[in-house]
């Protein structure tokens, strides 16, 4: 076991990969940070110091330090991918991908179909996403809701620094496009990481607290939102199964059902807003295979209808909280 | 030099004012008072003003992430813009917005913008509805040295020139884009006119530290474009004082290379010593001027830390006209 940042793991994950296998690049802007300054080369590695070292120890053609050119980043990883390579393309905020949106949608994520399935678009595009840091209405969105409706890409958002490690290894091996979503609240986060090589595969929900009374599913940041939900609720005695996602395509929809075969309720936890989303995606799944099961009506916790605001009270009003969790926890288990 | 005592006490004016709000700024986020992300315009002002001091409320601007400055020069309110970075209701934008979103229309100015080259293409849709007017007005766009690598900005020149829209791309080069160095992210070299060049467009490039160098060079890319040529590019030679963002560390700067321009490329200096030397403001008029600048930035203060906060209801109004 060793203790370890969130960023870390990203960090270090790329670097064993880059290790392991030589067709794996990293590109996007400022990742190698200072290139063409006074300063020097190595001066940052990201913003988000997700690839500090790695142009010292892999050099600059597998380093690659781009100009503000999102569109040609995603791009230029669509064509690593088919000729071969394995690109990690790092999209500094999530919201960018309003930039490149074409090359991630109608490139990337079609490849493999349009082409009837003879040839493989391994590239993975990194982006850090969520509110938190009064970063307003183009620095703090989710995108998780958008893409996941996307057929042909797969979309990852691990929650602790452990999900980092085995699921960027299982993106790095497998040779299928990979929107990989950080939380730029979850960075700092620390925890315990096993040694070894190890993976967790996709569509393989973490169960993070157990219960029998309400199912809670939530990503990302939202997990630990609603663990402090259920920490809460269980001094009550209400038992809370509550489910990280990790990846929301594919889909583990039988950890899903499985659980609200048992509890009978259930709680969507979501960051994005709430129209056309995942946790309406959620929902109709269940009412869909687990209607009979169903013992009250399924509550969901998301952001409002609405752009990201800056001011402190609007965006902690427009973030789901634990209260909000508790609430709705509370309210699916008051219908009688 | 052709301006009047009244013009270049204008000008000076709203430098100062610039300068004083984002050191206010950065004193005040280094405390931990005031949230977000926030791109301080020193070392620039005198492209803001050099060009904004030609325009009419009627011409438009669309600004940048490090748009204060430019907001400032087109006419906002300090203390409008300073509740707005406070995030309070009472700001220019109700606090929804923050520093990287601040408009007011009104004054012809629409919005800073927090994605880099997304300023361009709109500056060409408000420059086609100057020509659709009729009157003479034109659009201008702000873009930094790492904006015009986005391919945005290049479709926005290309349309632009194809369809003689009155718009003016304004590249202010201050060798950075984030930790980036321009000579490394520019493939042109020392040069983002000639890219321009390259799309059909006249250009012009001059010292963007030097307020009567923008102004003149202004002057006659106005006259060119307001005269129905179609568009003009201009590089501006500048400095930011700060980090990229506040709290960048800027490793990345070369040693002595801060102190270097504050010292040699300060605008505000060079103005001063300019007007001063050629008698045509004194020592104290300048002094006073500085002075009456603090002072805005002091009142804006107070009237942000005493002014309204949002409250949740405020989350869910102006995302419509209509419901
Ligand atoms: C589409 C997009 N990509 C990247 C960023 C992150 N970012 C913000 S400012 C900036 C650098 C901009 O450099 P430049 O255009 O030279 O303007 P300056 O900061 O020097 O004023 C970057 C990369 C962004 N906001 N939007
Ligand atoms: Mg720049």
């Amino acid at each position: 076991m060793a203790k370890m940042m969130y960023r870390d793991a990203v960090r270090l994950t790329i670097a064993e990969e880059m290790e392991r296998n030589e067709s794996v690049v990293v590109l996007g802007e400022d990742v190698v940070g200072g290139m063409g300054t006074d300063g020097g080369p190595e001066a940052i590695g990201g913003i988000w110091s997700t690839s500090t070292g790695l142009f010292d120890k892999f050099g600059p053609n597998r380093v690659i330090d781009t100009p503000i050119s999102e569109s040609a980043i995603v791009g230029a990883a669509a064509g690593l991918a088919l000729s071969g390579k394995r690109p990690v393309a790092e999209l500094m905020f999530a919201d960018f991908i309003g930039v490149s949106l074409d090359q991630i949608w109608n490139q990337i994520g079609k490849f493999r179909y349009m082409f009837g399935g003879k040839t493989r678009c391994p590239a993975i595009i990194r982006m850090a996403y969520g509110g938190g840091y009064n970063a307003a209405a183009q620095h703090s969105q989710c995108v998780h809701q958008i893409l996941t409706g996307m057929a042909g890409l797969k979309i990852v958002m691990p929650s602790t620094p452990e999900d980092v490690r085995g699921l960027l290894r299982t993106a790095l091996r497998g040779d299928d496009p990979v929107m990989f979503l950080e939380h730029k609240a979850l960075y700092a986060v620390e925890g315990e990481v096993p040694d070894g090589d190890w993976t967790i595969p996709f569509a393989h929900a973490r169960q993070v607290t157990s219960g029998e009374d309400v199912t809670v599913i939530a990503t990302g940041l939202m997990v630990g939102i609603a663990e402090a939900a259920a920490e809460a609720a269980a001094e009550n005695g209400i038992g809370v199964d509550l489910i990280d996602l990790r990846t929301t395509s594919p889909l583990d929809e039988e950890a899903i059902l499985d659980s609200v075969e048992v509890t009978g309720r259930l709680v969507i936890v979501d960051e994005a807003p709430p129209r056309c989303s995942l946790a309406t995606d959620l929902a109709a799944l269940v009412a869909n295979k687990a209607f009979s099961s169903l013992k009250a009506p399924i509550e969901m916790v998301t952001a409002p209808h609405t752009p990201v605001p800056f001011a402190s009270e609007l965006e902690q009003a427009y973030l789901p909280s634990p209260d909000d969790v508790e609430a709705a926890v509370r309210k699916t288990l008051a219908y009688r | 030099m052709q301006l009047s005592r009244d013009e270049l006490i204008q000008a000076y004016r709203k430098m100062a004012t610039i300068r004083a709000f984002e050191e206010r700024l950065h004193d005040i986020i280094a405390t931990g008072e005031v949230a977000g992300f926030t791109h301080l315009y020193c070392g620039q002002e005198a492209v803001a003003v050099g060009v904004c001091e030609h325009l009419a409320i009627e011409d438009k601007i669309v600004s940048t992430h490090r748009g204060h400055g430019h907001c400032l020069a087109k006419g906002c309110d300090v203390t409008g813009m300073m509740k707005e970075i406070w995030g309070s209701r009472e700001g220019l934008c109700k606090g929804k917005g923050g520093s990287m979103h601040i408009a007011d229309i009104d004054k012809g100015m629409l919005g800073a913008n927090g994605i880099v080259g997304a300023g361009a293409p709109i500056a060409v849709g408000a420059a086609m509805s100057c020509k659709l007017d009729g009157e003479g007005r034109v659009a201008i766009t702000f873009s930094g040295d790492g904006a015009c690598n986005q391919g945005t900005t290049f479709e926005a020149m290309n349309m632009a020139v194809v369809t003689k829209a009155p718009c003016i791309f304004v590249f202010e080069n201050n060798h950075y884009s984030e930790h980036t160095g321009f000579e490394y992210a520019v493939g042109t070299q020392k040069d983002i006119a000639s890219r321009a060049e390259a799309f059909g467009m006249k250009v012009w490039r001059a010292d963007g530290c030097d307020f009567f160098a923008v102004h003149d060079t202004m002057r006659e890319i106005l006259e060119y474009v307001r005269a129905g040529n179609g568009p003009a590019a201009v590089e501006f030679d500048t400095e930011r004082f700060y980090g990229h963002f506040e709290g960048d560390p800027q490793n990345y700067r070369g040693e002595g290379e801060l102190d270097r321009i504050r010292d040699t490329r300060d605008c505000l200096k060079i103005f001063r010593q300019k007007v001063t030397e050629a008698g045509l403001l004194d020592e104290a008029v300048i002094d006073e001027l500085n002075e009456a600048a603090e002072a805005d930035v002091d009142a804006a203060v107070e009237a942000s830390r005493a002014a309204d906060r949002p409250t949740a209801e405020d989350v869910l109004t102006d995302v419509y006209v209509e419901y």
